[in-house]
């Protein structure tokens, strides 16, 4: 059984042995927007896809109905995988952010320690739904804007600030979702700004 | 009752793989980290070998899920499964479960930490 296994060509790169704690940060954007390429900048994986089905009768709710016989909907999300130490892996969640993806919210991403709000300026009002959701499920977020090559209209941060209608306290940061290390630069302003809302709410 | 190929690819194959469950055991979040406890044996179900097979270093469901091409409910079965079986064992995530309750600030210090060295 063994070599059969091994003549599978295997791509999957393992943990360390002593991973043992999972954490999650969504990245969330429209179609096209860049969010797998964000992912791939950053990842020490190859981006992976996978999928969530859901009941009809299970939207929004728990289902404890059979599989078979329901209209079932299917949700796509890719990811990939940092590992931040010997114990420590972060995934990160390329999530499509439209109606449906919210129902299933709290079946995957409850314990996200935060969200990315990745933007493109050529079609803003798709972050609108999306900062929505999130400010709904209270999850703490920052907003990259993803620059493009052919951007012919360059707005500037304070623009899209105020056509996101983000308050002052949401970090707005530019990236270029292709180049690892301004992939790394968002995370890291996430896990700051994350950082500074646990401190306060312990100091209080 | 005839055993069909679990790759047909509609949703009968997921019931099949499932015996016709569809709850799934919650306590498996996307990032609960699974690892094997024992080698596979002779006439277990094919996507419980695979998962003992994937599992002898750490694996996150959601690594699982996507390796064996299958959404992550019916993952979460077949580790619930292997967990009743003992065949498995499961590292769940320490941060914050509910929504809106922030981790707490040495866990972020350390993930800063380890973002900063990559």
């Amino acid at each position: 059984m063994g070599s059969a296994t091994s003549e599978l060509p295997s791509q999957r790169t393992p943990l360390a042995d002593a991973a043992e704690t999972g954490l999650k940060i969504v990245i969330v954007g429209g179609f096209g927007v860049g969010k797998t390429t964000l992912v791939r900048s950053v990842s020490e994986i190859r981006p992976l896809n996978t999928e969530e089905v859901m009941t009809q009768a299970g939207v929004g709710v728990d289902d404890t109905s059979e599989v078979a016989g329901k209209t079932t909907t299917t949700v796509a999300f890719d990811f990939g995988r940092i590992s931040l130490n010997e114990r420590m892996v972060l995934y990160l969640f390329g999530a499509p952010g439209q109606e449906r993806f919210w129902f299933l919210w709290d079946r995957l991403f409850s314990g996200t320690l935060g969200a990315v709000v990745l933007v493109d300026t050529r079609r803003m009002d798709e972050s609108w739904y999306a900062i929505d959701r999130l400010e709904h499920h209270k999850l703490p977020f920052v907003v990259a804007v993803n620059r493009f090559d052919d951007e012919t209209t360059r707005y500037s941060l304070d623009e899209i600030r105020q056509s996101l209608a983000l308050p002052e306290h949401v970090p707005l940061i530019d990236c270029d979702a292709r180049v690892r290390q301004s992939g790394k630069d968002v995370l890291i302003t996430l896990v700051d700004h994350l950082y500074a809302l646990a401190t306060a709410q312990e100091t209080t | 009752m005839t055993r069909r190929p679990v790759d047909t690819g509609d949703p009968d194959r997921l019931y099949m793989v499932t015996g016709g469950r569809s709850r799934a055991d919650d306590a498996f979040d996307l990032v609960t980290l699974v690892v094997s406890e024992c080698e596979p044996t002779a006439g277990m179900q094919s996507e419980h070998v695979r998962i003992l097979e994937m599992c002898r270093h750490p694996t996150a469901v959601v690594e699982i899920s996507a390796e064996l091409k299958l959404p992550i409910t019916v993952v979460r079965i077949l580790l619930g499964d292997l967990l009743a079986m003992g065949r498995i064992t499961a590292r769940h995530p320490r941060a914050a479960q509910s929504v809106a309750s922030l981790p707490d600030s040495a866990l972020l210090k350390e993930v800063l930490h380890g973002l900063r060295n990559l």
